[in-house]
């Protein structure tokens, strides 16, 4: 039977605000810069409203680059700007940076990916209105793609959870960082289990509201 | 009507489209000018792959011509910036094989979408919206998702959204070809009834020589993007001249045993063909009845082309060739148009 001594409940509520609001944040400004990234990739694309090989090409290397990267190697890479961004390489504010760099490039990928499933018949009949491309974006694109962005914000907020996690190791705060000092680096793993579960909690809540939303806006 | 600009509204002036394909360069569209006039229906007819479908979308400059001008209205639209052709896009409505409603937005949302483009808002875009639901009978429908209508219905929310800005022409993509018989009748039904009652010029493409023959006034043929045949539906249809034509024709009328009827022939084999209300005389008897010739029909076809009847038979004289002669004379005379095959 496991005690659960060592588990100090105001630390893990602390920790738990920490992650929510890390999570939040970063959640936050990923979807303004990847929206924006995502909408680029998509318009620059061959055959579609802006066509423009060169900017696609150079974007897309760039997005792939930061993929490429581990988490904590990009996170330690870009701690200069972090302090720069934010006064401080580490705690939940340092934490925050990297994180954006981070998701924002997965984000645009998922962007562009629901984007690419809008019918081109519904694009094009708007152009036949008289649409401008920006409102082709705003009224048709954006629309259209509802359902399959709110399934990216979805994916994108669990993957953040698990980043936070890791930006334990920079001293990021959390729940990743107690699950760290505690449970691995002190042994107690009543700490670690936790901390696991909320975290496990925490996912679940995420993958379920999103899925609500998505079915709610759904009208296929 | 001596003013060319008001008595023709679509002006197509050799427009060429071609697409480069590898390091080949495919012409879809050849060196074709065709003019539409106002308030008439007129239809582009040929088989999948012709180049209608692109020679439509250089109308509304959908897509661009690689050479050649297009004039709609008074307005030359390949002269244009962007900006100004948007503007000008709003005139010209255009309606959809697959619909390409917004899968998003309601029946109301999507009548709205030109009008707000338009920069209209609130009640003023209600209010139109209201009176096109009530044009295209969808007024219980308004706010259901397209994903809820049958085809019929996605078309008609279509086709209000193309009326929405009170445009001067309507272009029909293949508008009936994704739905059944008696869905397409209704829609071609609607479609007439816009022509007749808001004055719109319709210019359709389409597979279908059924729909041709039900509402359009002229026709074009194409073929391997080029313009084969054209002419007003009644001729192209009871004389057609192209084999491409001959397939179309035979498509709704059932005279492909034509060959058959010749080989077996023991008289004088006459096409006869009538139009209007000499469809429902009795003509044919009239002109034998005083002569010892007797007449077998071998294949007939009485129908209507938009508002008009017609006919035409395949009809074998036997007797004497004089007697022959004079019945065929006493035919034309009533005003039938008399070939020997």
């Amino acid at each position: 039977m496991m005690s659960f001594e060592n588990v100090r409940w105001e630390e893990i509520w602390e920790a738990t605000k920490d992650t929510l609001y890390m999570m939040a944040a970063s959640l936050l400004f990923t979807i303004i810069f990847g929206l924006m990234i995502g909408i680029v990739l998509f318009l620059t694309s061959r055959r579609q409203l802006l066509q423009q090989p060169m900017v696609y090409g150079i974007l897309s290397v760039i997005v792939n680059v930061l993929r490429s990267v581990p988490f904590v190697i990009l996170m330690i890479m870009i701690m200069p700007i972090t302090k720069w961004i934010t006064g401080t390489s580490l705690g939940v504010e340092g934490s925050i940076p990297p994180l954006v760099v981070a998701a924002t490039p997965f984000f645009a990928r998922l962007v562009e990916t629901s984007l690419r499933e809008v019918d081109r018949g519904v694009i094009e009949a708007a152009q036949a209105m008289g649409a401008s491309k920006w409102d082709v974006v705003r009224r048709v694109l954006l629309s259209e793609a509802r359902p399959g962005l709110m399934a990216a914000v979805t994916i994108t907020a669990v993957t953040l959870v698990s980043y936070t996690a890791m930006s334990g190791v920079i001293g990021g705060g959390g729940l990743g960082d107690l699950a760290l000092r505690y449970g691995y680096q002190r042994f107690q793993t009543d700490v670690m289990l936790v901390t696991v579960v909320l975290l496990i909690v925490l996912v679940q809540l995420l993958q379920m509201a999103g899925d609500a939303l998505v079915r709610r806006y759904s009208r296929k | 009507m001596d003013d060319r600009g008001h008595t023709h509204l679509i002006e197509l002036h050799n427009i060429t489209k071609s697409y480069q394909v590898g390091a080949v360069s495919v012409e879809a569209v050849r060196d074709i000018s065709l003019t539409v006039k106002r308030g008439e229906i007129f239809g582009i007819i040929g088989h999948s792959g012709a180049g209608k479908s692109t020679l439509l979308r250089c109308v509304n400059l959908l897509e661009r011509p690689t050479s050649g001008s297009v004039k709609v209205g008074e307005v030359e639209l390949t002269k244009l910036s962007q900006r100004q052709l948007q503007a000008q896009r709003r005139k010209i409505g255009m309606i959809f094989q697959h619909f390409n409603l917004l899968s998003m937005s309601t029946v109301r949302d999507n009548i709205a979408f030109p009008l707000k483009l338009a920069g209209l808002t609130g009640t003023a875009v209600r209010d139109r919206v209201d009176e096109l639901l009530k044009l295209v009978q969808l007024e219980q429908h308004a706010d259901k998702y397209p994903a809820q209508l049958s085809g019929g219905q996605k078309q008609r929310v279509g086709i209000a959204r193309a009326l929405a800005g009170n445009p001067d022409v309507l272009l029909c993509d293949e508008a009936t070809s994704a739905l059944d018989p008696q869905t397409t009748n209704s829609i071609l039904s609607l479609l007439l009834d816009i022509n007749a009652k808001l004055g719109i010029t319709i210019l359709l493409i389409t597979h279908e020589m059924q729909v041709i023959r039900s509402i359009c006034d002229r026709v074009a043929v194409i073929d391997k993007g080029e313009i084969v045949e054209l002419g007003d539906v009644l001729h192209v249809f009871l004389k057609p001249e192209h084999p491409v034509t001959r397939d179309f024709v035979d498509q709704v009328s059932d005279t492909s045993a034509a060959s058959v009827l010749l080989e077996k022939r023991q008289g004088r084999l006459l096409r006869v063909t009538y139009v209007g209300e000499l469809t429902y005389e009795p003509i044919l008897y009239n002109a034998v009845k005083q002569t010892p010739v007797q007449f077998v029909i071998l294949q007939g076809t009485v129908s209507r082309m938009k508002q008009t009847p017609y006919g035409q038979l395949i009809v074998e004289l036997l007797g004497e060739d004089l007697e022959i002669d004079n019945v065929v004379a006493a035919l034309r005379k009533e005003g039938l148009e008399v070939d020997t095959l």
